[in-house]
């Protein structure tokens, strides 16, 4: 991997990289009440005094917020902490109902932990958790409803969050989009977050330092709330580059929150007040500390699923892919599973080649996913076997499945509907060879002359006469015969 | 342990509480002798024993009780705006904060 950095004019800086990552947790009831977590209800429908912070509520944990956070642990690779405890983070805010909001401070739930991560050239990169920690959601404000008021829905108010935290060992924008594309994939393997940026599922906070080769850290900066993958690494950029600019003309980066804003390309520090980070942090009285059972923990252990690494390397060592290949087909669980079903009792290449090729081309086009397919595993290993089987040849397969995406029917209906049997009958290709030959007599010719390249014309000619149906082996077979 | 006026000051914006100059040198003396009270507990030897955080621990320890993961509360907008001091439809309506 060739190293990522930044010409100043004092010569070439390196980027450090951080990311917070704010993942929400697959769950029906929120973290601490019972009211229900589903996007889009009613404003304040979905809202419990314990979410509204009415005075006496009390919280109580809910144990598959519990189970999730372990089990995105355990696929982190990270380590469980069987004793951790809930901590009050003390700030003001109009979508902050209790005045804090109850995280995980000094003892988090899942410590160290590593994401391996896949760069364009095919290296990989083991990338450092430092911790995961459970804490609640704010409620939303809409500032764009009324002149001069701001609109609180309480809804995601006390939803479970899962706050990810990695090592500054990411050193470029593509490091950081790639960590953040596996660990989407991770979670979404596990069902313990959507993955959602768009909806807001998934959050990231990003810090970024500069510094001259072999240095140590310099003053990092904090990027707020980027909320797409490309905005995140855009941001990276940006804030690099600024940082480099401020150094270079003798002066000091302090460390800030700063936002990025998509439409400019820049950064631009909050106008946060000088004492927003004191968050005078103390243990939530209203909460013992969360003990886990070890078995439990096992338990949840042997109910993961095959996570993408692990799958990855199945899909080499059982179906023989190339690792590219792999790579692509586990990015989610469902193309996987898709890839699965084709491929059994096929040719694997040959499969993955028609996922990765024509079946994707057809999914891109048509705005649909793997999950909305119009054409099922099922029906596009029917057409692998009309290849494999001789029944049509490649590029008459080609035909039959745009058909397939077209209309939803099977290949067979297809090939019989429209005659795209292919010729196999040696009579019928010798006629087609014969005729082709006659009408080209100065084509010939030249071909007996030494022009051998015309052999391709040949066939070509061949193919269009028989309306592309021929198989190509016997009609290459046939024009060698009476070539020669 | 003695609190200047300039913490004080700090400690009451935090808390988003107004506090006149006039009362700054009484809350400054009341806050003193609040920590000073709590700072008796250094006394204790605690040489060896964890940190406690809330509830019983050792032979009496107590853990966080949890609930299933199932719907049991919501739906009662009216009940949750109740106190909202302003509303608009079923939003809290605040002065308009934007960053």
């Amino acid at each position: 991997m060739a190293t990522y950095t930044i010409e100043g004019a004092t010569g070439s800086w390196e980027v450090v990289i951080g990311l917070e990552v704010h993942a929400q947790v697959i769950s029906r009831s929120k973290l601490f009440s019972g009211a229900a977590t589903d996007f889009g209800a009613e404003p304040n429908t979905q809202v419990s005094f314990v979410d509204a912070a009415f005075p006496g509520m009390l919280p109580v944990i809910n144990r598959e917020c519990v189970a999730q956070a372990v089990r995105t642990g355990l696929g982190l690779r990270a380590h469980i902490n069987l004793v951790s405890r809930f901590d009050r983070k003390n700030y003001f805010y109009a979508d902050l109902p209790a005045g804090y909001q109850i995280s995980q401070y000094q003892h988090p739930i899942v410590g160290a932990g590593t994401i391996e991560i896949e760069l364009a050239d095919g290296s990989t990169k083991q990338i450092g958790v430092t911790r995961l920690h459970l804490e609640q959601d704010a409620g939303k404000s809409l500032h764009d409803q009324h002149p001069s008021k701001t609109f609180i829905d309480l809804n995601r108010a006390g939803v479970a969050l899962m706050e990810i935290v990695s090592e500054p060992d990411l050193r470029s924008p593509e490091e950081a989009g790639a960590y953040l594309r596996k660990l989407r994939t991770i979670l979404r393997y596990l069902g313990t977050c959507d993955g959602n940026m768009e909806e807001g599922s998934m959050r990231a906070d990003v810090n970024v330092s500069v510094r001259k080769h072999g240095e140590p850290f310099r003053t990092r900066c904090e990027v707020k709330n980027v909320n797409s993958i490309r905005f995140v690494m855009q941001a990276i950029e940006a804030e690099a580059k600024r940082q480099i600019a401020v150094w270079e003309e003798g002066g000091t980066v302090d460390q800030e929150t700063r936002l990025f804003d998509p439409g400019r390309g820049e950064t631009r520090s909050m106008r946060s007040k000088e004492d927003a980070h004191d968050y005078r942090y103390f243990p939530d009285p209203d909460l013992l500390p969360l003990v886990l059972d070890e078995a439990w923990v096992a338990e949840l252990q042997r109910g993961l699923p095959e996570l993408p690494d692990e799958k990855r390397a199945r899909l080499m060592r059982e179906y023989g892919l190339p690792a590219y290949d792999s790579g692509v087909l586990v990015a989610e669980q469902a193309i996987a599973d898709f890839y699965e079903t084709l491929a059994r009792g096929r040719d694997a290449k040959l499969a993955a080649n028609w996922m990765m090729g024509d079946f994707f081309a057809a999914l891109n086009r048509t705005g649909k996913t793997i999950e909305t397919s119009p054409v099922s595993a099922a029906a596009l290993g029917q057409l692998i076997d009309l290849i494999s089987d001789n029944t049509i040849n490649g590029r008459i397969a080609k035909e039959v499945f745009e058909a397939m995406v077209e209309t939803g029917e099977e290949p067979g209906v297809i090939v019989e509907r429209k005659g795209l049997r292919q010729v196999i009958d040696t009579g019928a290709i010798d006629a087609a060879v014969d005729a082709v030959l006659a009408a080209n007599p100065d084509k010939l010719a030249e071909f007996k002359a030494g022009k051998e390249k015309l052999f391709g014309f040949f066939v070509g000619q061949v193919m269009k006469a028989m309306a592309g149906k021929g198989n190509p082996a016997l009609v290459n077979e046939a024009l060698k015969r009476k070539l020669a | 342990m003695s609190l200047d006026p300039a913490t004080v000051r700090r400690i009451a914006k935090l808390a988003r509480i107004r506090v006149d100059e006039t009362q700054l040198g009484q809350l400054q003396t009341e806050l003193s002798g609040i920590l000073s009270w709590i700072e008796q507990l250094n006394e204790v030897d605690v040489e060896g024993v964890e940190p406690l955080a809330g509830g019983a621990q050792g032979a009496q320890a107590m853990a966080l009780k949890m609930r299933e993961d199932i719907v049991t509360d919501g739906g009662i907008p009216e009940q949750v705006l109740a106190n909202a001091p302003d509303r608009i439809g079923n939003f809290y309506a605040v002065p308009k904060v934007v960053e």
